[in-house]
């Protein structure tokens, strides 16, 4: 069966699980007893396993499957949630990740097999057993004994089963083994054999493993560790371990696990390379172990896992992975390499519900239009009137419902972010807390995929800048945990982002010295700056405020970049801080980047369009107030000096002149932030809402001061302009 | 292209053709692959995108979408248009960079050409020329357009 047709849903649906993963395993960590949240987890996991399963994404199921069994088991109350087992979750989670975004390039789920993920996630399983001891395991013990032939009571040499390796783990083995001699390290193997009345072998053989792994790395389980950790053994299992250290004391140590029966070992490390180089065949078939061959993952297991599944939930439906699961790795091998790019929008059903109920309307509405026509050629007037007022009501909705479905709540960018500022915690070693409102705010697709990561970077500022360490905070009377709030609201069309810390603030003598060094202002003009000014500084290339360069922040691509992408994204960023007592940074976004409200003006014979909220005021200037400043014109308005621009020298447009110079000019005032600056303009034509075109590729134009296009009510292209490029 | 041949019922399906719409610049025929050609409309306002590349005319509102439209005469090199009530813009449908409208002083029919009847120029300053093949229909001489070379920058 051919899966790649599902690839994109997959990749959706992952996307959305690990979220809500990351979000209940955040849960989880304060609320570590809250059933509910447990069992999502476990549904969360169970799902993603089916998924990677079907898919044929082996690794990533084999990965899920056991962060599942975790879950089972603290479902049963075998094992607490505890911190470092959400550490080890989150390491999960972001291998899961890692798969992810290798099947989002590749269509592979690449090599990684997070094998010490895995190890970490079977300890905790083995804790469990450890404590209570499953009825599958008596089972498993009453087959033992009928099987149980071969070790017998021979001499210590027949007993030592550690250099039988299969020949298909051969290579991978010596591969591993030449790595470990790079590093100085000796090979050993290690054959263990528990008494045989032993309850809970795979518990007591994790206690050797985590023994042994003091002193050194295992780097071949035979049987597999899958299989050990599923007690698919007899009385011995073999290892082989990576070590500089003395052997003697590994051994102990391993000997030192109660209910060991024998540990044999031996230095493994020439007849490991000698056998891959020569690649006997013959030697290797006595391994004859019970359980299902050790090669890492072939049907058997597959099916093993799958019955694992059954038996731990009934009340799912176990998806078929079993049968897809041999033909989906072609599938996934033939299309290897071509990246999945998803750009699709999940729409509420409800609001596709709308959009279908007014496109009906819109029907109904045409056809009333079409009987109006009468037969005799005389059209009655008030119906027609009635009809069109009608239209137009349809449109204007069904243009409020189309715009609905492009908007999105910021709730996917920011879900993430909460991890991110745990982590961070972690990793600075300050203590701090996200709290977030409005995560429900909607803005549309293309903002929303666009402002994550200036956000981003505004988080990891407060966090790694903001958020002193506990000890100034508490000298500072704060209380002990920082917190960053991020919240976001709507302000008429515009959707507000605040981000803001009760940390540390801007040092503005800091700044003010460092701006110095840097050579931006002489030391006198920085006397004259006022507060405002100086933080600006924050916001310019290469002005990293950080006593060190840390992987979190300070390399001076921080603030500038965050101002770049929300401008581009027609936003502004401001910042107020207080040192000693926080900064926050509120950035401000247009509600949608395809509609804006603008005000049409004629400039020559064209018409463009300003985007209104860049407009401060419009003025009547009489041309003898028009003032030179450096030559250049300036008016004086309301006590500030603004420069004008006439907008038809600038576009290039034919002067007539014979025409009769304005007595009066039209002045647009247009600001950014605090500049000011006035578009002289002949005509104003009113205000308008316009959808925004872009010009396409081929078309350029210098500074990049006409930002787009739009089509009038009449079909006439009006050009907009950004006056932003002006500034 | 066999194939193409079949379903038209032509029944040269072993010589492999390429149908062109022959246009007028001057006096002279130019022939487009058309395959690239998406649309021809006539002459419509134009609105001038300022300080753009000067052998762009503007833009244009093709059924909803925003079109450039560039003056072939401007970007060869020739006198500046004047347009006529033949003057046409044919819209060409550039892989992944979009639509793009071209004026010509007139379209004239279309022709279907053998690709072994079309010669190709000599190489004489063949870097700045616009076309790479002339063909021949009825005495004709075709000259047939390199669309790269008319869709290129500072040519």
């Amino acid at each position: 069966m051919d899966v790649s047709q599902y690839l994109e849903i997959f990749i959706d649906e992952t996307g959305e699980h690990i979220q809500s993963l990351s979000d209940h395993i955040m849960a989880l960590e304060s609320e570590p007893e809250d059933k509910d949240t447990i069992n999502e987890i476990f549904r969360a996991a169970h799902s993603l396993k089916g998924m990677a399963g079907t898919m044929g994404f082996k690794r990533m199921q084999h990965l899920t499957h056991d962060m599942e069994n975790v879950f089972q088991e603290v479902r049963s109350d075998k094992i607490k949630v505890n911190s470092e087992m959400i550490d080890v979750l989150f390491q999960c989670l972001d291998a899961i990740d890692g798969y992810l975004n290798t099947i989002k390039e590749t269509s592979n789920e690449g090599e990684n097999d997070n094998e010490a993920i895995i190890k970490k996630l079977n300890d905790f399983i083995a804790m469990a057993n450890g404590e209570a001891a499953a009825p599958e395991e008596k089972k498993e013990e009453a087959k033992a004994p009928a099987a149980k032939t071969e070790g017998g009571e021979a001499g210590g040499n027949d007993r030592a089963h550690y250099s039988e390796i299969p020949d298909d783990d051969i290579d991978s083995v010596a591969s591993k083994v030449s790595d470990a001699l790079v590093d100085g390290n000796k090979i050993y193997g290690f054959t263990v054999y528990i008494a045989s009345d032993c309850l809970l072998k795979a518990a007591r053989a994790f206690l050797v493993f985590k023994a042994v792994e003091e002193n050194g790395k295992i780097i071949y389980y035979n049987p597999s560790s899958e299989d050990i950790e599923d007690e698919k053994f007899e009385d011995c299992f073999n290892f082989l371990l990576s070590t500089s250290a003395d052997i003697e004391t590994i051994a102990a140590a391993a000997r030192a696990v109660s209910e060991i029966e024998e540990v044999i070992y031996g230095d493994v490390t020439d007849s490991i390379l000698l056998r891959a180089e020569a690649d006997e065949t013959g030697t290797a078939v006595a391994v004859a172990e019970p359980a299902a061959a050790p090669a890492s993952y072939d049907s058997t297991k597959e099916a093993s896992n799958e019955e694992t599944t059954a038996v731990t939930v009934p009340e799912t439906t176990a998806p078929a992975a079993k049968s897809q699961s041999s033909s989906a790795p072609a599938a996934a091998g033939k299309n290897a390499a071509k990246p999945v790019t998803s750009r699709t929008v999940r729409v509420d059903i409800e609001k596709l519900d709308a959009l279908m109920n007014q496109v009906s309307e819109l029907i109904i509405a045409k056809n009333s239009l079409a009987s109006i026509q009468p037969s005799d050629g005389v059209i009655d007037q008030q119906s027609f009137n009635d009809q069109l007022e009608y239209l137009e009501r349809i449109t204007t909705n069904l243009h409020e419902s189309v715009m609905k479905v492009r908007m999105v709540p910021i709730e996917n960018v920011v879900n993430k972010y909460p991890r991110m500022i745990r982590d961070l915690s972690r990793k600075l070693g300050k203590k701090m807390e996200l709290h977030m409102t409005g995560e429900e705010t909607e803005l549309d697709r293309t903002v929303v995929d666009q402002i994550g990561d200036p956000l981003q970077h505004l988080l990891r500022n407060s966090a790694d800048h903001g958020i002193e360490s506990a000890e100034v905070r508490k000298e500072r009377g704060k209380p002990e945990v920082g917190s960053i709030n991020l919240d976001a609201y709507q302000e008429g069309n515009n959707v507000i982002i605040k981000v803001s810390d009760d940390g540390n603030g801007v040092d503005t003598e800091n700044v003010k010295r460092k701006a110095i060094e840097r050579g931006i202002v002489t030391a006198d003009q920085a006397e004259n700056l006022s507060e405002k000014e100086i933080i600006d500084f924050l916001f310019m290339p290469s002005f990293s405020m950080a006593k060190q360069i840390t992987d979190i922040s300070g390399r001076g691509v921080g603030l500038d970049v965050v101002k770049n992408g929300i401008e581009t994204l027609g936003g502004d960023v401001e910042v107020k801080s207080k040192f000693g007592e926080g900064t926050t940074f509120t950035v401000r976004l247009p509600l949608t980047l395809a509609i804006i409200q603008a005000l049409m003006v004629t400039v020559g014979d064209t018409k463009y369009a300003i985007a209104l909220g860049s407009i401060s005021n419009i003025e009547n200037i009489n041309v003898s107030e028009i003032k030179y400043v450096e030559q250049k014109e300036v008016i004086h308005l309301r006590g500030t000096v603004i420069h004008l621009c006439r907008l038809k020298e600038l576009l290039g447009c034919e002067e007539d002149v014979n025409a009769p110079k304005p007595e009066n000019l039209i002045v647009v005032v247009v600001s950014k932030g605090e500049k000011q600056l006035g578009l002289v303009v002949d005509e104003l034509d009113g205000q308008t809402e316009i959808v925004i075109k872009s010009l396409g590729k081929f078309i350029s134009n210098e500074n990049k001061v006409i930002s787009g296009a739009t089509i009038l009510g009449d079909g006439e292209v009006a050009l907009i302009l950004d006056v932003n490029t002006l500034m | 292209m066999a194939e193409k041949n079949e379903i038209m019922g032509l029944d040269f399906s072993e010589v492999e053709t390429i149908q062109y719409i022959v246009v007028n610049i001057g006096g002279e025929h130019y022939g487009l692959d058309i395959k690239y050609v998406d649309n021809i409309v006539r002459m419509q306002r134009i609105t001038r995108v300022p300080n753009s590349q000067p052998y762009f005319m503007g833009i244009i509102n093709l059924r909803g979408e925003i079109v450039p439209v560039m003056s072939i005469r401007r970007k060869m090199g020739f006198e500046d248009d004047e347009f006529t009530n033949a003057s046409r813009i044919i819209i060409l449908k550039i892989e992944e960079q979009g639509l793009l409208g071209v004026i010509f002083d007139a379209v004239r029919e279309v022709v279907t050409l053998s690709v072994d009847s079309i010669e190709k120029p000599s190489d004489s300053n063949a870097k700045d020329s616009f076309i790479n093949g002339i063909g021949k229909s009825n005495d004709e001489l075709i000259s047939i357009f390199d669309i790269d070379a008319i869709v290129e920058e500072n040519r």
